[in-house]
């Protein structure tokens, strides 16, 4: 854990209630710039509505989220969002624009025009044909639309850079390419990302800072290297054997 | 040419006005529809109201609707003035709006309600405004499926705006009635030909621009909206070079039957002679006539002083032939400055007919000759005269007391009477079968049935025009209830039917007008 940087992100005893049962319980972080953390949990533990507080896609109940100095309930929500980059399981491009004004969108929303160069700039960011800008959605690969995704995340030149299940949905060989490819952005961009995950390796291969939920709270907060090690208690460690456990068998069987 | 070729050719300003009126009131739909579905979209209990104030709409029947908005219209004179027209073009066009409401409403609230959840997270996640969203997704994604509802609505709109004839609209459906009520089916088939075909020419063209709102090929789009647009420009330009006539317009209204198109032509002709531009408005629902009248949405119509007696004055009892008539003289005087001109002379009343064989074997000429054989006789009627105060009035007055009593629609109660299944009907007095079957019509020497004098009624803003009274003097009692049969006759028959422009003429030819 980087303790030197400054804060970036903060959750302020964060709760967010459904019907009186807590989704997120009084949750406190910091998150420094340049982190990248991953949110891990089982289904239901929180993680997603954790993620969507910070870009307000969920409104807490209590408590507050700080991005910088500023609460980011304090605006409108639309200019927020417009900031902060965000990438989800279902993709969404737009099925009737074309991969360049899915892409362009964002920007477009603020009344800029994004220049054709920059869109394949884009495209080239996540290693994908230029000539495909002027591709519909529907032409493209699953692989293919969550990497126009991530470039329509990244259009807005934002800092910060959320994820829910980013790459739920792809086949195994896509989305290790793709994640690795989101590692070395988030290194190049200078970005901090925040994703969440159910998958505890994909956490450990690209976070520098794994957060382990349950039952809307934080149960652990550890560098992949120190999970690997055996820390982080008893929820994170059953998540962890997953993959480990895996990671043996495989073994055994080259051996 | 074939006459059905030419009666379609005939239609051009009724085809016009049938479009700007249907592409006005889908408009009217549009624009209300398009806002309330965005709110339902954001508000479901707005979406549940909409929703069921449409449906709820869409249950009336389309001429029960149109015939409402007469009464509406005449109320919202209070706040609009005395200006506001309560017949025509006003009424129609917001009844049809409201009935082009629900396909427009329903598809648009659906398909916004059906977006892709996925892309509605995308949107917000991307930092869209409300008004951006609904711009640059809900919009072109919900746009193919609106469309579609602007066609149901469309051809919709087409085939219940024929209804508009019965509220003084001119539009398709005056072949339509006016076929039916003289039995001309070349007329009835022409409107029929050319509202469909309009329907089909729409539904075509706003098929074109669904297509190109779903496969998101603007031209599709473009083609059919310019299509569309030159068709209703063509109409409107077309009206406005029939209109350069600067004589003063005369409005006459006629219900739906044979004797009511026939004087209405008479009428017009002798106006037309005298000058005046004349225009007819055909098929009028016969309760909106006096009002339309009283209200100077129409100038003259021929009414029947029973009917006026009982629905306007609202009375029910019989003070007889010329009291009736004085009565109603005064109260329109006194209520609606309505010019009652005159009588035309004859009656169309309710009488009670027999065969010339009847008359003869039981020694029959008046209603109390009957009376003592009646208990042998079989009585038909039309579907209301046995709930009719004039029966109940001739019942009793006379100790009627048949053996059975059948109910007929009116074509089919004098074939009835012919054939024996009935011996004594409930004729119309003036009706062309009286004179072209030989019947006898029983005399009412206790003046139990109301007379049903048909009178000449003028809209108060040409009531004083002394040209246009002195054109229609020459037919104050001139018409006699013979002539007016033959007339009548002449239309209904199957056989060598006239258009009742020809029978009007030869009517004015009888009494050498």
């Amino acid at each position: 854990m980087s303790q030197a940087a400054p804060a970036f992100l903060r959750f302020d005893a964060l709760t967010k209630s459904y019907d009186e049962v807590d989704a997120v319980r009084a949750v406190s972080l910091t998150i420094a710039e340049g982190e990248f953390v991953a949110l891990v949990g089982a289904s239901g533990s929180g993680k997603s509505t954790l993620l969507k507080c910070i870009n307000r896609l969920v409104e807490p109940t209590l408590g507050r989220v700080l991005l910088g100095e500023e609460d980011v309930l304090a605006g409108p929500a639309a200019p927020l969002r417009r900031r902060i980059g965000y990438v989800f399981q279902g993709i969404g491009l737009f099925p009737h624009m074309s991969v360049a004004e899915n892409i362009a969108l964002g920007p477009r929303l603020e009344g800029e025009a994004l220049p054709d160069a920059r869109i394949a700039e884009l495209l080239e960011l996540v290693e994908l044909d230029p000539a495909m800008a002027t591709r519909l959605p529907a032409e493209l690969s699953g692989g293919q639309r969550q990497r126009v995704g991530v470039a329509r995340a990244l259009a807005g030149d934002s800092h910060l850079l959320l994820m829910d299940e980013p790459f739920g949905a792809l086949d195994p060989i896509t989305r290790g390419q793709l994640g690795e490819r989101v590692r070395r952005l988030h290194e190049e961009l200078g970005l901090t990302t925040v994703m969440v995950t159910h998958d505890m390796a994909e956490a450990l291969l690209l976070a520098t800072r794994v957060l382990v939920m349950d039952q809307g709270q934080i149960v652990a907060d550890e560098t992949p290297q120190a999970l690997l090690s055996g820390e982080g208690g008893e929820v994170a460690q059953a998540l962890v054997a997953v993959p480990r456990a895996q990671a043996r068998a495989l073994a055994g069987i080259s051996a | 040419m074939s006459p059905l070729f030419d009666a379609v050719l005939d239609l051009g300003p009724q085809l016009a006005e049938h479009v700007l009126l249907c592409a006005a009131a889908v408009a009217l739909g549009i624009a209300v529809a398009l806002p309330l579905a965005v709110w339902a979209s954001r508000s479901p209990p707005v979406a549940r109201v909409a929703l069921g104030f449409a449906s709820l709409v869409q249950t009336i029947p389309a001429l029960a609707l149109l015939a409402l908005f007469f009464p509406i219209l005449l109320a919202a004179r209070a706040i609009f003035g005395e200006g506001l027209p309560t017949l025509g073009f006003l009424p129609a066009w917001l009844a049809l709006a409201l009935y082009a409401l629900l396909p427009i409403l329903r598809n648009a609230v659906t398909a916004l309600a059906y977006l892709d959840d996925e892309l509605i997270e995308a949107a917000d996640g991307l930092g869209m405004t409300g008004w951006q969203k609904l711009r640059l997704v809900e919009a072109p994604l919900a746009a193919p499926y609106v469309m579609a509802g602007i066609r149901t609505a469309s051809v919709w709109t087409i085939g219940a705006a024929t209804l508009a004839t019965t509220i003084g609209q001119r539009s398709l459906g005056d072949p339509i009635f006016a076929g039916l009520q003289t039995q001309n089916w070349v007329l009835v088939l022409a409107g029929c030909i050319a509202s469909a075909g309009l329907a089909l020419v729409a539904d075509g063209l706003f098929g074109l621009v669904e297509r190109g709102f779903a496969q998101r090929r603007p031209a599709l789009v473009v083609t059919g909206a310019l299509l569309a647009l030159a068709g209703i420009t063509g109409a409107a330009v077309s009206l406005a070079d029939w209109r350069d006539d600067t004589r003063e317009t005369v409005v006459i209204g006629a219900k739906s039957f044979s004797e009511q198109y026939i004087l209405a032509r008479a009428i017009g002709s002798l106006l037309e002679e005298e000058g005046f531009a004349v225009e007819y408005r055909e098929g009028l629902g016969s309760a909106v006539v006096h009002n339309a009248v009283a209200s100077g949405a129409i100038d003259i119509s021929v009414d029947y002083t029973g009917t006026l007696w009982t629905n306007q004055l609202g009375r029910s009892d019989n003070p007889g032939r010329e009291a009736m008539y004085d009565a109603i003289v005064a109260w329109e005087e006194d209520n609606t400055d309505a010019r009652v001109l005159g009588r035309l002379g004859f009656e169309n009343a309710y009488g009670l007919a027999v065969t010339q064989e009847t008359a003869r074997e039981y020694g029959l000429e008046t209603i109390a000759d009957l009376a003592g054989v009646a208990s042998q006789l079989t009585i038909g009627g039309d579907p209301e005269w046995f709930e009719r105060p004039e029966w109940i009035g001739v019942r009793d007055a006379y100790g009627l007391s048949f053996a059975e009593q059948r109910t007929y629609s009116p074509t089919f109660m004098y074939n009835a009477l012919i054939s024996g299944e009935a011996d004594v009907i409930s004729a119309y007095t003036s009706d062309g079968r009286i004179a072209a079957e030989n019947l006898v019509v029983l005399e009412d020497p206790r003046e139990a049935l109301p007379s049903y004098d048909a009178i000449v009624l003028i809209s108060p803003r040409l009531a004083d025009n002394a040209q246009l009274l002195e054109a229609l003097e020459p037919l104050v009692g001139a018409v006699d209830v013979a002539t007016m049969r033959q007339a009548n006759y002449a239309v209904d028959r199957e056989e060598d039917k006239w258009p009742p422009q020809r029978a009007a003429r030869w009517l004015l030819d009888q009494i050498g007008l």
